[in-house]
């Protein structure tokens, strides 16, 4: 049988200031009828753009140079590369037999438009269907693609429903004609484990319902293991390898393939094994040097709470709460990590907020040890708290938001220093220091950020925070906006600089790989609760509670023996009521930490006591 | 929402009365007021019966009372010597240099300068929209570059130097005067059939030259943010859908880049009224721009201030009027108020 879509010898290349910039050099591959390809590579190797030259959306700075793009649709081959982007033909075919689905399910839907405008829009525009029509099917896709309350959701905007809501609203829009072939770019990248494998599960259902055919674009291979049935290998716009999945996984012919399966964070790494990133970087980590450590634990956090108001409408009612935050306690050594591991909204980034004092807590309290006894954090003021400020420091998810384009990286790196007065000449060299620590060339200290990586950016960024010479540093999310190729790089970057300079981390992220790779003990966070907290090995190995078993069996593993048990995952786990005894809370209730071996210790309902009684 | 908007209706009110206090201590900073100026002046001249008539003013309008007190009274929240009648009240004072009611002064320039100053927004409008839509889209080409250079000479421009040019080839080339916003020999007449047609024909010039600036600005602007939105993945995913371009610009791009200008509506009144002072000199336009100066240097203050206090509440009102209508336009700002 002819394969769905056949590239042949296809080059994209872009117009650029200094002339044309080839992208993709003549790549040929095959899509298989009713078969999951995954289309593999780091970013800059030109998978995005085969995406875009298949749909013809190629910006505007870029454009076909060559090749073929040959659709068996049916019993018509159409070469898509010779189309008129823009003309009706290839309308015809965008949206109705070949569909996208793209990684921010946030920015891809309009705010301004319902929900039902915009999934309806495809089928009214395709097939002139009316209103009532439109919004009957859109109906029926939402239900499909496991909305909850299909016909309120016609009515609702984006930016009413959660990340895995409005990924299901985009797959839903993009299947709603039942094309042939669904172009899937980082579909779960943005998502939560537990969201990303209900998303994975749903496209594998679908597959299976309607018999399209999936390019799923990705650089994860714990996806690429769990649903693909062939895989590509994409490195600087060539194809490196092909074929089926177990063949390609099973035996990486190609080294790239293989470094790249070492670069990434496994749960079955061996005790102190480390990560072997693609490309090796320099940094000139100091020899270890000796701090004085204070007696007790570095950072204490005792019961902390916070709850924001929402803004009432009608000034009679009530003003809503949320609780962000309920009775959280945490205890980090000095010079060990602490994890902090939750889906997204369940508290963590506010407890690193109120540790940073960028928030205040409602209730509780933060103690923070310098080496002369633990201070309430909270209570510091003047002088106290602007010491406070510059033994903690911050490393932020986005590198490309978290430094200012218009600043040299000398500014960038000084001002921390300047503001706790360091001389001027101090300064200079310390500048340099840094920038050799970080592994990056002090010729660098006059650049603005925009002529560096994502990678080189959040070196900067490490760089930064290590100014002011700090105790604790938070990590929020340090990698999960990096590609793959330099997230090995940046997580042993911290990790020798933690050796070397004695620092503690709290680092919060939503990726238990990362976590389980990074820290020392790990705290499982759920609706503002601590449910689990355990030493590393101790919560990887024997995890208790259902939510973290949850998060836990919702990552995809990369090696083909671990498969994710899809429907194991339900959605379930991250609803406290309807957790399995002796776990189950009732709504408001608090429930008790209980001792599960030492160190372990994980958060009981108080519901068989109530039974027993 | 009823709530909401009723809430903005009383701070409305309340930012108008600081408004008015500003506006008065403001007009009053100056040493002496129109009529002590004027008393001045025909002591110079030995006029005792004009003097007579200054001051029996001063008194009617209680210029002789402490600055806080002819406030309250201009406000209307106090009685003056006539009983009470102030802004309050409907009353909105005397203009001594005209030595007639303010309302019998500014009468038709009220209406008339809203008249100029809304056709002047829609023509802005009806030109940068589609000029802006067409050069975001044909970005870096030859059709952009000439809306480009048409759109900063009309920036680059000053208003009253076209006005006088325009001025000089109506004249020359058509026989046309174009000054005014009627004809001359009709100033008395009621407003007939006639009026209204030379109305009309006079009001494409202002229109041109009170506008052009602002299209300029306009389109620059709308060309920035729809370039901005152009390159967000909804555009993309609207082409994906297989959207005609035409049809997923206007619907998805367009929409949102409309949002800072609806969010403008309420500067851009006083905006127009206040920059068009000097092109409605130089073109006699019977608005209150010119009636502004004039009031403000001969400090005939109940003048002056009638007319910032309607410029004020004009701004207010379209504050207001874009408030709601970005809560229409915009769920996100609807939602958010529930």
């Amino acid at each position: 049988m002819t394969p769905l879509l056949s590239i042949r010898d296809l080059a994209v290349a872009f117009r650029t200031e200094s002339g044309p910039f080839e992208a993709l050099h003549g790549l040929s591959l095959d899509v298989a009828r009713g078969r999951t390809l995954a289309l593999v590579g780091e970013s800059g190797s030109g998978k995005s753009v085969t995406a875009q030259a298949i749909l013809r959306i190629l910006p505007r700075s870029a454009a076909i140079t060559r090749g073929r793009i040959l659709f068996a649709d049916g019993d018509r081959e159409t070469d898509i590369a010779r189309l008129p982007a823009d003309g009706p033909a290839m309308q015809a075919i965008r949206g109705q037999r070949i569909a996208m689905i793209f990684q921010e399910p946030m920015t891809c839907l309009s705010p301004l438009h319902t929900v039902g405008d915009q999934i309806g829009e495809a089928l009214r525009v395709h097939t002139g269907a009316d209103r009532k029509e439109a919004d009957a099917r859109t109906q029926e896709a939402l239900a499909r693609v496991g909305f909850p309350d299909p016909k309120r959701a016609l009515k609702t905007y984006p930016f009413e429903l959660s990340g895995g809501l409005r990924q299901r609203a985009m797959i839903a829009m993009a299947l709603i004609l039942k094309p042939a072939l669904l172009v899937a770019d980082e579909p779960t990248t943005a998502l939560d484990v537990t969201t990303q494998a209900q998303i994975l599960a749903l496209l594998a259902r679908l597959q299976e319902e309607t018999g399209m055919a999936i390019l799923l674009i990705t650089h994860d291979l714990g996806v690429v293991a769990n649903i693909a049935h062939d895989v590509a290998v994409l490195y600087r716009g060539r194809l490196v390898e092909a074929g089926p999945r177990d063949v390609v996984m099973r035996a990486p012919g190609h080294a790239y393939l293989n470094a790249l399966l070492h670069a990434v964070p496994r749960f079955d790494m061996a005790p102190g094994e480390r990560l072997t990133p693609i490309r090796p970087a320099q940094a000139e980590i100091p020899a270890a040097r000796a701090v004085e450590r204070p007696a007790g634990p570095v950072l204490r956090v005792e019961g902390v709470s916070k709850t924001f108001t929402l803004r009432a409408g009608r000034f009679w009612q009530k003003p809503r709460t949320v609780h962000a935050v309920s009775d959280v306690s945490l205890s980090l050594e000095a010079g060990r990590t602490l994890g902090l591991v939750g889906e997204s909204g369940s508290g963590k980034t506010t407890v690193s907020k109120m540790v940073m004092r960028a928030l205040d807590p409602d209730s509780g309290r933060v103690l923070f040890d310098a080496g002369d006894g633990p201070r309430d954090v909270h209570g510091l003021t003047g002088e106290a708290l602007f010491a406070y400020r510059r033994t903690v420091q911050f490393v932020f998810q986005d590198p490309y938001a978290s430094l200012d384009p218009r600043m040299t990286v000398r500014q960038i790196l000084s001002e921390p220093m300047e503001i706790h007065g360091v001389p001027r000449a101090q300064r200079h060299a310390r500048c340099r220091e840094l920038m050799a620590m970080v592994g990056l060339d002090a010729n660098g200290l006059g650049r603005y950020p925009h002529a560096f990586s994502g990678g080189q950016r959040q070196r900067i960024g490490i760089a930064r925070a290590l100014a002011p010479n700090p105790r604790l540093l938070v990590l929020d999310e340090p990698v999960s906006a990096l590609d793959v190729s330099v997230q090995a790089q940046i997580l042993n970057l911290l990790k020798d600089l933690q050796a070397a300079l004695g620092l503690s981390y709290l680092i919060v992220s939503h990726n238990l790989a990362v976590i389980d790779y990074m820290a020392d003990t790990i705290s499982v966070m759920c609706r503002g609760r601590i449910v689990e907290e355990a030493p590393r090995a101790a919560l990887f190995r024997r995890p208790v509670h259902p939510y973290t078993r949850a998060l836990l069996a919702a990552v995809p593993d990369p090696s083909l023996d671990h498969p994710l048990d899809f429907a194991a995952i339900t959605g379930d786990h991250s609803e406290p009521a309807r957790w399995p005894e002796p776990f189950r809370l009732a709504p408001d209730e608090a429930g008790l930490m209980h001792d599960v071996e030492p160190g372990h210790r994980v958060r009981h309902g108080a519901g068989r006591a109530r039974e027993a009684a | 929402m009823i709530a909401q908007v009723l809430r903005r209706l009383v701070t409305m009110a309340l930012t108008l009365l600081v408004i008015s206090a500003l506006v008065f201590l403001v007009i009053k900073l100056p040493p002496g007021d129109y009529l002590t100026n004027r008393i001045m002046e025909l002591r110079a001249t030995g006029e005792a019966g004009s003097i007579a008539k200054a001051e029996l003013l001063i008194k009617q309008y209680g210029l002789d009372r402490p600055v806080w007190q002819q406030y309250l009274m201009w406000v209307g929240l106090m009685p003056g010597p006539g009983g009470w009648s102030g802004l309050l009240q409907g009353d909105w004072g005397w203009s001594f240099e005209y030595d007639k009611p303010v309302a019998d002064v500014v009468g038709d320039a009220l209406w008339l300068t809203l008249l100029v100053n809304l056709t002047a927004v829609v023509f802005v409008h009806l030109v940068a929209i589609p000029a802006a839509i067409y050069s975001a889209t044909h970005r870096h080409t030859f059709g952009d570059a000439v809306v480009t250079v048409l759109g900063y000479v009309g920036l680059a421009v000053p208003g009253f130097l076209l006005a006088l040019i325009l001025l000089f080839y109506a004249n020359r080339w058509f026989g046309l005067s174009i000054g005014g916003l009627y004809d001359a020999a009709l100033t008395n007449r009621p407003w007939d059939g006639e009026k209204v047609r030379s109305l009309l024909a006079h009001l494409v010039v202002p229109t041109l030259v009170i506008g052009l600036g602002g299209t300029a600005a306009m389109i620059r602007r709308m060309r920035a943010n729809l370039l901005d939105e152009l390159a967000k993945p909804y555009t993309v995913t609207a082409r994906a859908k297989g959207l005609p371009p035409l049809r997923a610009l206007l619907k998805y791009p367009f929409r949102m880049s409309l949002n800072p200008f609806v969010a403008d509506i309420g500067n851009l009144l006083p905006h127009v009224v206040s920059g068009s002072v000097l092109v409605s000199l130089v073109l006699s336009l019977p608005t209150v721009g010119p009636l502004l100066l004039d009031a403000l240097r001969s400090q005939d203050q109940f003048m002056a201030g009638f007319i910032l206090m309607f410029v004020a509440a004009l701004t207010l009102v379209g504050m207001l009027i874009s408030d709601l209508v970005l809560v229409w336009l915009d769920p996100r700002i609807r939602l958010g108020l529930r």
